[in-house]
């Protein structure tokens, strides 16, 4: 999924291939962190009331490990918010050029950089 | 109030920055008094740090009562404690000058700028000022978010640079981030101070091997290492010239301090240098930026995108520093840190005045600057000559530690390019300097004999800041030897 993403952010030309590229690299890294996290035969990382009514309620091997998940949930805010900014930029540029195919965009640069030629 | 200083530094902006929203809504004048207020906190703020720092040692401070490894703790040491007074100065003073410059550039944005500007310098003291990876990084997305929006709103081709921009700086932020899972893996801790504790015995580890090279490529994309720093000149180019000011002199400093950071803070100097030779990779791609960032330098007729170039190269100093990984060659990238955010500070502002007068920034277009703008041109001339390395201004002081750090290194092919560099940036700068003084080709002058041209000056917000940071060219360059004798010599991380 990482390279997917990768991929689409490198190898295609159009802007919201682009942005999606980036969601999914994002969501694999989110994914990656999350799956550290799980623990096989792991119960709710909550103290009272817990799977077995807290007998083994303090041993850290029987729980899943919360952290990477609060992480992820700072990292999903900071995705979302990445990709307003990328989609408001992206309208920018459509009203800007009418386009969103990269070539396109810089084929219309170089004629306003150059209007002679 | 005053033990709290570290997080009056980093919170002060933040809660003005929504202030000023408000504030701004009810009347737009209020936004750049409450913006100036704000900053001005932030920067005593971050002088009484630096100055604890000096007097009683390293701060320790634990949000919320909560002791590390668990809670995110911010650590000021004699590095960031400097690191943050610069970026807090350099943004106070850019926030001095964009008044007119913003309502020129931007009339109907002026209050959602001033939003953005103050979480932009949140982001990068922030990014200074944590001592926690995670925590890291939210601060570089901070910061690099608003200057993704705040590039966005410049000239022409200004979203489609920061389009790209956002591309490759996300990419960054995610490398950076995929670095921290591994290490978060394998050591169970996101402190850095408790990382070093833990990191030693796990060296081996061919985890901690691609955690260390999705850092090192993450954070090379951030600061614009010389082959990932495509976004940069575009950026900066048609990114508004507030804007620019702003950035130019900060995010690839910000950057250059988190790979110090990381590769001997939380990686421990045997680690970078001797079982992956991170800083030989490092010094050589260094060495690339200054020559290639000098060269295409050259090749340019506009004046920002020139500086822009200039820029690159820049970061290729301070990279060569860290990459010669000698005590002399860290004194001066730290020193060059310091060094170039003032001189970027300086030109980037006169630029912005250019604009501001003329409209225009090619170069042949600078005639009779020196008629019409003479304390600006003044100052243009002593920061060109601080690029350049000439003795009484800051740039020869680092570059001077530079090239004794790789003769101390053996690197003699290091030395040769930081000199072929100065050549190239006297050739750059003298291009300017000759274009702003000498008067035009007599034909021109015959026509109307002496061309009166009335002094006109940019407006005075925007000439004190640009006057404040050439007298600080000139001062830092006397001071320098106090400055590493009270404050770098103790900031070279241990091991050296």
């Amino acid at each position: 999924m990482m390279m997917i993403g990768f991929y689409a952010m490198i190898g295609k030309r159009n802007l919201v291939k682009k942005i999606i590229g980036i969601n999914i690299f994002q969501t694999a890294i989110i994914l990656f962190f999350v799956s550290t996290a799980a623990k096989k035969g792991g119960t709710l990382p909550i103290i009272e009331h817990a799977h077995g009514h807290g007998s083994h309620a303090v041993e850290a091997a029987s729980y899943i490990n919360p952290l990477p998940h609060v992480l992820m949930l700072t990292a999903i805010v900071v995705m979302v918010s990445t990709l307003g900014v990328a989609l408001a930029i992206a309208i920018q540029i459509y009203r800007r050029y009418n386009t969103l195919e990269e070539d396109e965009i810089l084929e219309q640069r170089k004629w306003s950089h150059n209007p002679l030629r | 109030m005053v033990p709290q200083s570290p997080a009056l530094v980093v919170v002060v902006p933040l809660i003005f920055a929504f202030l000023s929203l408000l504030f701004g809504w009810w009347r737009k004048a209020f936004s750049y008094p409450v913006t100036l207020i704000a900053l001005s906190i932030s920067f005593l703020a971050s002088i009484h740090c630096l100055y604890t720092v000096l007097t009683t040692g390293i701060i320790h401070y634990h949000l919320g009562k909560w002791a590390p490894p668990w809670g995110i703790e911010y650590v000021v040491d004699h590095l960031n404690g400097l690191i943050l007074v610069i970026v807090s100065f350099v943004s106070l003073m850019v926030a001095i000058s964009s008044k007119k410059v913003v309502e020129k550039e931007l009339p109907e944005k002026v209050v959602y700028f001033y939003t953005l500007f103050l979480l932009q310098v949140t982001g990068f003291l922030g990014i200074v000022i944590t001592g926690d990876m995670f925590n890291l990084y939210v601060f570089l997305e901070i910061a690099s978010l608003a200057g993704y929006a705040l590039i966005a709103v410049g000239e022409d081709g200004a979203p489609f640079a920061s389009f790209n921009y956002l591309i490759f700086g996300t990419i960054g932020a995610c490398f950076y981030l995929l670095g921290v899972g591994y290490l978060y893996i394998k050591t169970g801790s996101l402190n850095m101070a408790d990382l070093k504790e833990i990191l030693p015995a796990l060296y081996q580890s061919k985890v901690l091997m691609v955690a260390f090279a999705f850092f090192l490529v993450g954070v090379s994309l951030k600061m614009a290492l010389f082959p990932l720093h495509v976004w940069l000149p575009d950026a900066y180019t048609y990114a508004p010239s507030a804007v620019s000011s702003l950035l130019a002199p900060l995010m690839t400093k910000v950057g250059a301090y988190v790979m110090i950071r990381i590769l001997f803070t939380v990686f421990e100097p045997y680690f970078s240098i001797e079982l992956i030779p991170a800083t030989t990779i490092l010094g050589w791609m260094a060495a690339g930026a200054i020559l290639f960032g000098a060269l295409l330098a050259l090749a340019q007729s506009d004046v920002k995108r020139m500086l822009a170039y200039i820029l690159v190269g820049e970061v290729g100093y301070i990279a060569l520093g860290v990459g010669l990984a000698n005590r002399n060659g860290l004194t001066g990238a730290i020193l060059h840190i310091l060094n170039d955010s003032i001189m970027m500070l300086a030109l980037f502002l006169i630029v912005a005045a250019i604009m501001y007068r003329s409209d225009s920034r090619e170069i042949p277009g600078l005639r009779f600057m020196h008629r019409k703008m003479p304390f600006t041109m003044a100052v243009l001339v002593i920061a060109g000559l601080s690029v350049i390395g000439i003795p009484p201004t800051c740039g020869f002081f680092s570059k001077w530690y530079l090239v004794l750090g790789a003769i101390d290194a053996n690197k003699w092919i290091f030395a040769a390019v930081l000199l072929i560099s100065s050549l190239l940036n006297v050739i750059l700068f003298f291009r300017v300097i000759e274009n702003v003084y000498l008067e035009p080709r007599e034909e021109e002058a015959h026509e109307g004999g002496e061309v009166a041209v009335a002094i006109e000056e940019a407006p005075l917000t925007l000439l004190l800041p640009i006057l404040i940071a050439g007298a600080g060219i000139l001062s830092l360059g006397v001071l320098s030897g106090e400055i590493i004798s009270s404050v770098i010599q103790f900031a070279i991380p241990a091991g050296f």
